[in-house]
């Protein structure tokens, strides 16, 4: 199958007047046409940065170091988005590659209608007339259940719900029908039943609408992941530290951060009846990164070598990844 | 230990910069419970279900429309600031920002003491003893005592917040989303850490949380709350079992779960309408998939199921 987008060797930083910070390093995976890959860590491990540096939207101190990130269009043309002049960049973004927020209200313009925002951006990627516009916006209105479509498009963003604002934000991303979709957080800010109408809503779209299109869906929440993910990548201080299926990495993760983390789950002791088994210690600070493995002061089954040596990200078996010396001790 | 009768809290809004009419923001309507010594009451409800209007009112942080607040046999409900300050070394509150609760100016010992000092509670040459005590307790090196805030991470900040609440070594402790703010593997260090301190320090707890996966590991009488009134109130195991009310039901199914995936969700049709001006009749009636006619005419009443659980819901036949 096709690879949608392919990153290889990214290396990010963040530059300021007292040096820079790196905050990806080594970064590379793919995801295939229709795929969901899941992009898990915790605050400040990377995740959202990855995705920023996939739609050139890192703010002006970020700077790519390294490693090369390739799009297929949706012409079928390889784009290297680094190379990319703002032009082409405009040109890509929202068709061949779409972007779904956490918090929608601060993504759609408070100014403007809801219809004539999602009109703009069909109108900006294809050669229509407006009245086409118009009517393949109330298309998208109604794809995403959005009762009262003609209403709702004459009403601003602060007169909705933060539900339904999250899916004017979908339905803007499937305005182009897009190669990828990358959906950073998109239900975190809101409650569990509006969450699960809307899990429920990305998975019928993907089924039937998009089925072409791959998502790169970024969360904390592992329930999700299960939920909506084929693939799992799991991210640790700005690296990658697990990579595989979502039912084999949960079932036995190879990497003990993963572990930590699902035992984390007060979910996962409820069923078990026993005590929650944190992971020690905190979360590093990118200036100040462990030497060695970035988890070993945290980790129950570091060596000596792992405090001196750095693990590389190795491929165990077709689809699994973990960057652990140790990882057969959890096998 | 703590009995709430009947309490109702409403905001009195203005419709509109230049329209002096107001609203009335109906945030807690007749909720009644009791909580007995040393149980942990989890608070349960989606945004806007008056979880933390209840915590606050509780803590008269905020002063209750109707209805009474009995305190170990007292009622606080017309107690003023200079009564409460009686109450509140025995009833204290962890919030959920830490950081906005923190004075960024202060150090933490500074913070730790003031209300010991406000108090009068305890002289200098055993003030830092005790402070060393308690911030060792909820985990956290003696050095931390001459830091500031901003040099603590999220998680090291909770725990500061605790240690602030466990101060005046309280008997009952209510907790507003303290774990919410947190990542996965911070959540867990804090969740044991309350745990740990319920039982050192022989708490009392009302846990509000949006997270059932919390509230089910932590509690042990669980209250879910709609729209400022209470749908179900049971024991942990009954409720997650089995949950009685449509609302429970929906709330329980629509968790993202690890272990297997989730395959027949309920859902919930629409959002949730605003509190100033509820539904008629049961509030729940317009996202319920089980409502009849006479849901919009009359307002359940908390009917008991088996002893220790009840429900606010006039379909028992779909129970």
């Amino acid at each position: 199958m096709q690879e949608t987008l392919k990153i290889d060797g990214l290396f990010t930083s963040f530059e300021s007047d007292y040096g820079s910070t790196k905050v990806l390093e080594d970064i590379s995976f793919s995801i295939k046409e229709s795929e969901v890959l899941a992009l898990v860590g915790e605050s400040g491990s990377g995740k959202t940065v990855t995705s920023l540096s996939i739609m050139g939207l890192l703010p002006t101190n970020g700077k790519i170091n390294q490693g090369s990130i390739t799009l297929l269009s949706k012409k079928n043309r390889e784009l290297n988005i680094l190379k990319l002049s703002d032009a082409q960049f405009n040109q890509m973004r929202g068709n061949d590659v779409a972007m779904i927020f956490q918090e929608p209200m601060t993504c759609l313009n408070p100014t403007m209608t809801i219809g004539s925002q999602i009109t703009e951006v069909i109108l900006n990627h294809k050669k229509i007339s407006k009245h086409n516009a118009y009517e393949s916006m109330l298309e998208l209105l109604k794809l995403v259940e959005i009762p009262e479509p003609e209403l709702r498009a004459k009403e601003y963003p602060h007169q909705l719900s933060g539900g339904m604002r999250q899916r004017i934000m979908i339905s803007i991303a499937l305005a182009c029908k897009p190669k990828l979709i990358i959906a950073d957080e998109p239900t975190t800010a809101l409650d569990v039943t509006i969450q699960a109408q809307l899990l429920e809503l990305l998975k019928k779209l993907k089924d039937s609408v998009v089925n072409k299109t791959s998502i790169l869906f970024i969360t904390h929440n592992l329930g999700i992941v299960r939920e909506i993910a084929d693939r799992i990548i799991v991210m640790y201080a700005g690296t990658i530290v697990e990579e595989g299926l979502v039912d084999e990495v949960f079932k036995n993760p190879l990497h003990p951060y993963t572990k930590g983390l699902i035992q984390s789950l007060p979910e996962f002791n409820i069923k078990n009846n026993k005590k929650i088994q944190p992971i020690p210690g905190n979360i590093p600070s990118m200036d100040n990164l462990p030497t060695g493995c970035y988890f070993h002061p945290r980790c129950t089954f570091a060596t000596d070598a792992c405090k001196i040596k750095k693990p590389k990200l190795e491929k165990i078996s077709h689809n699994r990844k973990t960057r652990c010396f140790e990882f057969s001790r959890l096998m | 230990m703590l009995e709430i009768k009947n309490l109702s809290k409403e905001f009195q809004t203005q419709k509109s910069l230049f329209n002096s009419s107001n609203l009335t923001v109906k945030a807690l309507q007749n909720v009644s419970f009791s909580i007995k010594k040393n149980q942990v009451v989890g608070l349960v409800g989606e945004s806007g279900s008056g979880k933390s209007t209840l915590g606050k009112t509780i803590m008269k942080l905020l002063n209750p429309t109707t209805g009474n607040i009995i305190f170990n046999n007292i009622d606080i409900t017309e107690y003023n600031n200079q009564q409460m300050k009686k109450i509140r070394k025995k009833l204290q509150m962890i919030f959920q920002d830490p950081f906005a609760s923190l004075n960024p100016r202060k150090t933490i010992f500074d913070t730790l003491a003031e209300p010991l000092r406000v108090h009068s509670l305890i002289d200098k040459k055993n003030l830092n003893e005790y402070l060393i005590k308690i911030i060792q307790d909820v985990g956290l090196n003696n050095e931390s005592l001459s830091r500031y805030p901003h040099e603590f991470s999220g998680g090291q900040r909770q725990r500061i917040g605790i240690a602030r609440a466990l101060i005046f070594k309280p008997q009952f402790i209510i907790a507003d989303e303290p774990v919410s703010a947190l990542d996965v593997s911070i959540q867990a260090q804090v969740l044991n850490l309350l745990e740990k301190i319920r039982d050192e320090y022989n708490l009392t707890m009302i846990f509000i949380s949006h997270d059932l996966s919390v509230i089910q590991y932590f509690s042990d009488i669980v209250i879910v709350l709609y729209l400022g009134r209470v749908m179900e109130i049971s024991t942990k195991k009954k409720l997650f079992e089995k949950p009685l009310h449509p609302y429970s039901k929906a709330l329980l199914s629509a968790v993202p779960k690890v272990q297997s995936k989730n395959t027949n969700k309920i859902l919930l049709k629409g959002d949730i309408p605003s509190p100033i001006n509820p539904p008629s009749g049961c509030v729940f009636r317009t996202r319920c998939n089980y409502a009849i006619k006479q849901c919009s005419e009359i307002t359940p009443l908390l009917k008991e199921v088996d002893g220790d659980r009840k429900v606010a819901c006039i379909r028992d036949e779909i129970w």
